[in-house]
């Protein structure tokens, strides 16, 4: 196996709910993230899939130390990140970029291109010495497929896609090992997407770069991921390879949720068998005990209730040379092909 | 001009020659400082009852301007409609007054928006606002306009309808806050139903929620729908028919099994080819190229044409018609021949 880059350890973020206006009494705590666990290995891409409210996000900013998490290890190549701070923390940022989920709110507008994307080099005024600065920005312009004559224009003036791609390029500026995709096309037109997603493709390749890709749209994740972790109420709920995922999903959640993705070919419609699941995600401020996803679950029983389920090889697939054997949380874990593929 | 009907035995000569709705030759331009944005130039489908028809197109391709348009809710000034008849049950709207719309909107055509949190009043309760459909149309009496009220969100599938029915929006989830727009909208039992991108906002799992009761409410009353949508894969499991439409225009229609096999407009074959599928896992995607047109400079010819692969010379002068591929199909490209060959 490759080399781990990023080692995340029983990750815990807890943000309190107070009560009272002068003296603040913890009533709870909503439990955003709840031990997760995983590498991310160097060159590849990790999809993590999860409807609102399960934690993807949350995690990002962990990642990033946007967020001081509550316990839990994130190791950068053996580093602890999340107990750094001022400028060993800078200097562990300037290899972990993020590009965030809406253009439009996440570019100043009061600034042209070119200091959106030199503003990098302001913090981190090693990697590009001062009178060098406007020819980098003009290449990273040039790298991400804008016009590097831009550099002086506004936010405003460019359209959704191609804002996204100044994102992408403030995040290459430092070069990054690892850059953070919070969602990062879900806010584009269909055609303008596959434009933005084939670029980050490309640009992987040519920088080495390791992603990390939270989405909810699950096509667009096995696009692009080499492997896919399910969250559900802050947890890891199933991770693995692309084609353990979608092809042989073992934990009833990541069959529903493959189960409701509706495929874009009218001939499925007819064979292709549903999973309907009742009621909503339970708050993360009150989950359910044992198993999270209990209360919504075909195939729940007591011991479900009592009985945390651990992240791991299912005991009946241990050692089974099959796609099934990957890491799955559920007591009654079995092997299920929702999504029929060709 | 093209009317595609639903082939099927229970259709009667009646519904046969009027449809439920019919828009002929619509035009929808917006008076801005820069110019005049033609939204919608020249749109025609129409809708049959129990016939679902899906409006297919990307931001700013005026599928929901022509929906505000048939609403008759569009803010007129700055819009304008300077051509085209909207017909329901064979009456032109466009040509009634105010108060003959007034009667038809709510009673005959109901809409569901995207976004049920900002459509919702956050300072009434639920019950007093699906209440008030009864009151103000019907002329009931509070308490008859709560028990209906009730009665609509145990028809929607609300659990505890009758405890939750003094609560307020953000009380609900956004499923649930669906759920309640699509009550209010059958509320008086209409005939055609616009639905503008209803489950977007929606996790995966609650958006095959939302769509299964919809599509089940529109069986039981044989209901027309409008869905407008710009998910390909969610058209593919409930529609009947597809109207493709990029600026302001219809540029492709179509039974929905045969577009989905064989589509007669490059457009419509980009959008297809640019989708990550779930159950396939690609290489590099498909991306049309460049961005849509800004709708102030509408390319001359057809409007597609710095975008298209097969764009040739006659392509920048003469706007294609939408020209009959067969009995049931239509596409606006010169070339649509080629195209359907693939």
């Amino acid at each position: 196996m490759a080399e781990a880059i990023l080692e995340v350890r029983d990750l815990v973020k807890h943000f309190p709910l107070t009560q009272g206006i002068i003296v603040k009494k913890q009533i709870g705590a909503v439990k955003a993230v709840d031990g997760v666990s995983f590498d991310l290995y160097r060159g590849e891409t990790l999809g993590i899939v999860g409807e609102s409210g399960c934690g993807k996000s949350t995690v990002a900013k962990l990642l990033m130390n946007l967020e001081r998490a509550t316990s839990g290890q994130v190791l950068y190549k053996g580093e602890d990140i999340t107990k750094l701070s001022g400028r060993a923390l800078k200097a562990v940022r300037r290899n972990i970029q993020m590009v965030f989920q809406d253009p439009y709110t996440s570019l100043n507008p009061r600034m042209t291109v070119g200091d959106i994307i030199g503003e990098p080099f302001e913090i981190h005024p090693e990697v590009a010495p001062k009178g060098d600065r406007r020819r980098k920005v003009q290449d990273l312009l040039d790298v991400v497929g804008l016009n590097p004559e831009y550099i002086n224009r506004y936010p405003h003036q460019f359209s959704g896609g191609q804002r996204q791609r100044i994102g992408i390029a403030r995040g290459l500026a430092l070069n990054p090992e690892i850059i953070i995709c919070d969602e990062p096309v879900s806010a584009l037109d269909v055609s303008v997407q596959a434009q933005v997603i084939n670029l980050m493709g490309r640009l992987q390749k040519e920088f080495d770069l390791s992603y990390m890709f939270i989405a909810h749209d699950l096509s667009i994740v096995r696009h692009i991921s080499d492997r896919v972790g399910v969250m559900y109420l802050g947890k890891m709920v199933e991770i693995g390879d692309d084609e353990q995922i979608y092809e042989h999903p073992t934990h009833p959640y990541t069959q529903a949720l493959l189960s409701a993705v509706p495929v874009p070919d009218p001939e499925s419609r007819e064979h292709r068998e549903r999973i309907i699941l009742s009621g909503d995600v339970p708050s993360p401020a009150n989950p359910p005990s044992g198993c999270r996803f209990r209360t919504r679950c075909w195939k729940a029983q007591d011991k479900c209730a009592t009985e945390v389920p651990l992240l791991a090889v299912p005991e009946r697939f241990k050692g089974a040379d099959s796609p099934a054997a990957h890491e799955s949380a559920c007591h009654f874990a079995e092997e299920k092909d929702v999504v029929g593929a060709a | 001009m093209t009317t595609l009907e639903k082939a099927g035995p229970e259709q009667t000569d009646a519904t046969r020659t009027a449809p439920l709705l019919e828009v002929r030759d619509l035009h929808v331009e917006f008076h801005t400082r820069d110019g005049v944005a033609k939204a919608v130039n020249g749109v025609n489908y129409s809708v049959n009852a129990g016939e679902t028809l899906a409006v297919l197109g990307e931001s700013g391709s005026g599928k929901s301007v022509t929906a505000q348009a048939i609403m008759g809710i569009l803010d007129m000034p700055p819009g304008r409609i300077p051509k085209g008849e909207i017909f329901f049950r064979g009456q032109d709207m466009l040509k009634m007054s105010g108060e003959e719309r007034r009667k038809i909107r709510g009673q005959k055509i109901a809409m569901i928006f995207q976004d049920a949190l900002s459509a919702l009043n956050p300072v009434l309760s639920v019950g007093y606002q699906l209440g008030e459909m009864f009151r103000v149309h019907q002329g009931l009496s509070k308490k008859d306009a709560k028990a209906k009220a009730i009665e609509l969100m145990d028809r929607v599938r609300i659990p505890a309808a009758k405890e939750r029915v003094g609560d307020y929006p953000h009380q609900f989830s956004g499923g649930m806050r669906q759920r309640i727009m699509i009550a209010m909208a059958m509320a008086l039992e209409p005939d055609l139903i616009i639905a503008d991108e209803p489950t977007t906002a929606l996790d995966v799992t609650v958006q095959a929620q939302v769509m299964d009761l919809l599509a089940e409410l529109q069986r039981e009353m044989n209901m027309g729908l409008i869905l407008i949508t710009h998910d390909l894969g969610v058209v593919a499991d409930v529609a009947d028919k597809i109207a493709v439409m990029y600026a302001g225009r219809i540029v492709e229609t179509a039974p929905v099994h045969e577009i989905y096999k064989a589509p007669a407009h490059p457009y419509t074959k980009g959008l297809l080819d640019s989708i990550p599928r779930l159950d396939q896992k690609g290489q590099e995607l498909y991306a049309i190229k460049g961005l849509p047109p800004n709708l102030l400079r509408i390319p001359s010819g057809c409007a597609f044409n710095p975008r298209c692969p097969m764009a040739k010379e006659v392509c920048r002068t003469d706007v294609p018609p939408l020209a009959a591929v067969s009995d049931t199909r239509a596409s606006a490209c010169h070339f649509w021949k080629e195209t359907l060959d693939g």
